[in-house]
């Protein structure tokens, strides 16, 4: 068994209300962590290595060292539970289940950051949550840890559930502050960064749930502990929510040492491919990250088995590598289509696309309706090397990451399963009935692998 | 106190110049002048908060500043970018710019009707400028373009929101401008548009001006008289004392006839200072006016050809403005329009071009 | 017009931001409006959550058609909004969709005609690891197969009466 730090204990029944979560060692960490100084805890975070889990894996003790302190200016902590990545659910298993792990670990980094509100910005469509949420807050308030003069330290805190209404741009950390402001979710033209200026103008730090709730077991056994969880600098533990065609799909908190033929196959976690079929593509990191075939996911180009770390999921880069983004695990089985699979994704960064700059607007759709030809039977040859270059005009030219997540996707599909696409243009209909199947995919790569385009 | 500033040296396209801290890239870029100007079709110097939405101004930073020299990793957007010490910039010298404008361009021009014959903005539209200069001879688009019914928001100003490129200019000059904003953005991604919602009619003493920050034709003037195509008024300076603007603007002539009043605008399209609607819309008499003079046009823009002395077709004069490269759109206009009417021959057309000429 | 007690609930959510930020608490009040006045915001809603929070008409107008959750014309009673996104596709949410098209006989966009039913496709919900999967009102319905749908609707005519 793997060792946890997140859900160790979610096994305990009950351990969503607060006597039976204090009474198993909740809020110890909040304890220690009231008796120090915010520099002391920043120096723990910093040591743990910790990095953003909301997706793009930043350093989470340097992101906190950057918020400005100016005199007599409010400080923010806003906690990022838009989770709408598809493919990614773990959040949302972290608030439903262990609502008070998540207040510990805003009660700590508020602290720490010397922030007096914090918001809790969850995605509409998880509307049963913010009720959890709430009656936690509540019970915490009433045991001391909220509030005012919070355990005698002088410390106040409160904190706010805030309910999105469906638009997945929000998870993006300015457009997610436009939209606690009561505007529309449109990203913000950075510079000023949050930390400068970021809800209503103040010094605002974004987080992930995942990130806060791990600031608990840090503050726990110390960040030089935690930072001896996992492989190189990929510290601690990850949760991974994992889906698709594997025989146990649900949320698993791995230790950053394991290698991902374990993951998908080994019974503690998915199980292996559901139904005995044949693995043929794997997205693990939530659909903005690259996909790769079985053979490039097992193994690297290099052929060094492929680990569930950061570095090794992207060892390679694009042509040969992807990310561990979010965590969100999404897996194909040989009777999967590429090309559909690919228009759902580019369907939905379609559909959330804010809208506010041109090639996102304009390409994202683009795309979509240029798959579905392919996906249909009516597509033409020329049409993948448009989509190519279509994907190539929004990567980097927009304004927030949402124009590179819809990219990706497609530039991924076509650079590693082409044949597919090709297939289903000189078969319009033939792959109205029938899938192009596992084909070479799966094959063992004997060469570095080439990029395909 | 008169310390002096420190200027910043900044390199943009090879060309040296010195700007003072806190200038945008394309602020240094304008202050070069000439070719390396990157375009703007959302930026706007009097709108605060506008910009960075369009994408057409992109550029390379190719060494940062002086203390930190590194590149930066992707291509910024120049009018909200700030400049640093020792910056160097490519722009029209930079061939990954260039193919990211002309990607930027095809986005921008992919649902736009191109219905330029028949639109009040053609030869002073931005989108029109931006086309010539970057655009690709064709459209790669093969799907159905969105369109929207054009609605008339009050009786002074007209919405054609399949021409509308979203970028926000005339929401902030709602904002910043009037006292209570009437309209704004509907909708998400593809499908966002300029609305008011419930059918509101625009009213504010300053609501006129969102047909000069305008980019494109999508919003215009409904008072315009017979809907005239630009090149064939001769536009004078005039001025009037006013007691709400400058009443600074520009006459658009035929004859002595007025047929309409804008602000007067710079070579970046953007105005010199706001006018009031009643300059705008009420006077319409050359009495009402004190006229100063023509009205120099440095934009190389289409709209210069009303200045050549003897054009008769409209299209016979652009390669001339082009300094002889050989315009894009128009020139195919038929086959690409969703004003698809390839029998109509413009030149054939008595006078000006009208709406009505296309109806069907 | 909201009642006394979602009036002070409204004051309550007013109160969780800065003095004169009170524009923030204009999603939440958009979501009870919603509860509150028939599953949709209609003009007059919008005008008069406008007037709750001081702001104005458009500022309402422009959030409302950004969210996918705000209804801009009336529903059915029962909202089947099903997941079509990749990870529910893999695991069949198509057949879901079709089943229960062929079961309400009505398309996608649409609503039964005695009201009750509106079927609409909809983008990740995050459930994916329970896919196939629906949101109807405030609870995901995971795991969906066609005799879960047919208890589903059966349990919606039921409680319908
Ligand atoms: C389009 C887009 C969507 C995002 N969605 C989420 C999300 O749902 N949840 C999340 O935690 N971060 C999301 N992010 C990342 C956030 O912008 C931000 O980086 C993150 O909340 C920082 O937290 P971390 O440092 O703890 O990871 C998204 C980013 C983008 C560009
Ligand atoms: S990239 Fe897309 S989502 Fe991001 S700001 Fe531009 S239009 Fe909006
Ligand atoms: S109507 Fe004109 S000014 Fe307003 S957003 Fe559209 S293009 Fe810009
Ligand atoms: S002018 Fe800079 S992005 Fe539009
Ligand atoms: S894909 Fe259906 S819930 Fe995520």
């Amino acid at each position: 068994m793997g060792r946890k730090l997140l859900l160790d204990k979610a096994h305990i029944e009950n351990i969503r209300y607060y006597d039976v979560y204090r009474a198993n060692g909740g809020y110890e960490s909040a304890e220690k962590a009231l008796k120090m100084t915010p520099e002391l805890v920043l120096d723990e975070v910093k040591k743990s290595g910790l990095r953003g889990r909301g997706g793009a894996g930043f350093p989470t003790g340097m992101k906190w060292s950057f918020i400005a302190k100016p005199e007599g200016v409010p400080r923010y902590l806003v906690c990022n539970a838009d989770e709408s990545e598809p493919g990614t659910f773990k959040d949302r298993y972290l608030m439903e289940f262990l609502p008070h792990l998540l207040i510990e670990g805003l009660l700590i980094s508020s602290y720490t950051l010397g922030a007096n509100s914090c918001y809790i910005y969850i995605r509409g469509e998880y509307a049963w949550i913010p009720d959890i949420l709430e009656e936690a807050i509540a019970d915490a308030k009433k045991n001391g840890w909220l509030g005012k003069n919070i355990q005698g330290t002088g410390f106040d805190l409160e904190i706010y559930v805030q309910r999105g209404a469906g638009a997945y741009i929000c998870g993006e950390e300015t457009a997610l502050i436009e939209s606690l402001e009561g505007k529309r979710g449109n990203p913000r033209i950075k510079p000023p960064f949050p930390a400068i200026k970021g809800l209503w103008d103040c010094p605002t730090v974004v987080n992930n749930v995942e990130t806060l709730a791990a600031i608990v077991p840090i503050l726990r056994i110390g960040g030089e502990e935690y930072a001896k969880y996992g492989t190189g600098k990929s510290t601690g533990t990850k949760l991974i929510s994992a889906c698709g065609n594997i025989n146990k799909p649900g949320v698993y908190e791995i230790e950053m040492n394991i290698s991902v033929e374990e993951f998908i196959y080994s019974e503690e976690y998915c199980g292996g491919i559901a139904n005995g079929k044949r693995l043929k593509a794997c997205i693990p990191g939530g659909s903005s990250v690259p996909i790769v075939p079985a053979n490039l996911l097992l193994k690297t180009a290099k052929g060094e088995t492929r680990m569930m770390t950061y570095e090794s999921l992207s060892d390679g880069g694009f042509a040969t590598g992807t990310m561990m983004g979010s965590g969100g695990f999404i897996v194909l089985d040989e009777d999967q289509c590429i090309v559909k699979n690919t228009l759902t994704f580019a369907r939905f960064y379609h559909h959330e696309s804010c809208g506010q700059c041109s090639p996102c607007r304009e390409g994202t759709g683009w795309m979509e309706r240029v798959l579905k030809n392919i996906e249909k039977g009516k597509g033409k040859m020329s049409d993948i090397d448009l989509l190519w270059d279509i994907q190539r005009k929004i990567e980097g030219n927009t304004i927030c990451p949402l124009g590179d997540a819809a990219a990706w996707p497609v530039a991924a599909a076509i650079r590693h399963f082409r044949d597919e696409f090709e297939w289903h243009v000189l078969n319009p209909e033939e792959s109205q009935v029938r899938n192009f199947g596992l084909a070479h995919y799966a094959d063992p790569l004997e060469i570095a692998a080439p990029a395909a385009v | 106190m008169a310390e002096e500033k420190k200027l910043f040296k900044v390199k943009i396209d090879g060309i040296p110049v010195e700007v003072e801290p806190g200038t945008t890239i394309l602020n240094a870029a304008r202050q070069i002048g000439g070719d390396i100007v990157p375009p703007a079709m959302c930026y706007y110097s009097k709108l605060q908060g506008s910009g960075g939405k369009c994408r057409t101004c992109l550029v390379k930073v190719s060494k940062g500043s002086e203390a930190d020299p590194r590149p930066m990793p992707k291509l910024v957007a120049s009018c909200r970018t700030t400049v640093m010490d020792g910056m160097e910039v490519a722009n029209i010298t930079s061939p990954e710019v260039l193919d990211a404008r002309k990607g930027v361009v095809e986005f921008l021009l992919l649902n736009h009707p191109l219905d330029c014959p028949v639109c009040d903005q053609a030869g002073e539209c931005s989108l029109q400028d931006l086309g010539y200069e970057h655009g690709a001879d064709g459209t790669r688009y093969e799907f159905k373009r969105r369109t929207f019914e054009k609605i008339d928001i009050g009786d002074k100003i007209q919405l054609h929101m399949t021409r509308c490129i979203l970028c926000y200019r005339c929401v902030y000059t709602a904002d910043q401008l009037t006292e209570k904003r009437e309209h704004g953005i509907l909708g998400r991604g593809e499908v966002s548009e300029i609305s008011t919602y419930i059918h509101k009619s625009l009213d504010n003493e300053f609501i006129g001006n969102v047909i000069d920050v305008c980019p494109v034709g999508a919003l215009t003037d409904k008072t315009f008289r017979f809907k005239n195509r630009v090149w064939f008024l001769k536009p004078v300076d005039a001025h009037r004392d006013c007691d709400k603007c400058c009443g600074k603007t520009v006459l658009w002539l035929r004859g002595d006839e007025v047929f309409r009043v804008t602000a007067r605008k710079d070579k970046y399209g953007e105005v010199e200072a706001f006018i009031c609607d009643t300059c705008r819309f009420d006077k319409k008499e050359t009495k009402d006016w004190i006229v100063e003079g023509p009205r120099k046009i440095d934009r190389h823009s289409v709209i210069s050809q009303g200045q050549y002395v003897g054009v008769v077709k409209p299209h016979d004069a652009l390669p001339d403005v082009l300094e002889g490269r050989q315009p894009k759109l128009l020139m195919n206009i038929h086959s690409i329009s969703q004003v698809n009417r390839p029998e109509i021959d413009l030149s054939k057309i008595e006078g000006p071009a009208h709406s009505d000429d296309f109806k069907n | 017009m909201f009642s006394e007690a979602k009036l002070n609930k409204v004051k309550e959510i007013i109160a969780r931001y800065p003095q004169g930020k009170q524009k923030s608490a204009l999603l939440p009040v958009l979501h009870l409006a919603q509860e509150e006045f028939g599953g949709w915001l209609s003009a007059e809603t919008m005008d008069y959550v406008a007037s709750l929070l001081q702001i104005t008409p458009i500022e309402v107008y422009e959030v409302a058609t950004f969210y996918s959750m705000f209804n801009m014309k009336p529903v059915g009673k029962y909202v089947f909004e099903v997941c079509h996104t990749g990870p529910c596709m893999l695991r069949g949410s198509d057949n879901i969709v079709d089943y229960i098209k062929k079961k309400l006989d009505i398309n996608v966009g649409e609503t039964t005609k005695d009201g009750l039913f509106t079927l609409k496709t909809v983008e990740c919900l995050g459930a994916c690891g329970y896919a196939p999967m629906m949101q109807l009102g405030k609870h995901f319905r995971e795991h969906l197969t066609p005799e879960r749908v047919d208890e589903i609707i059966n349990e919606c005519r039921v409680n319908a009466n």
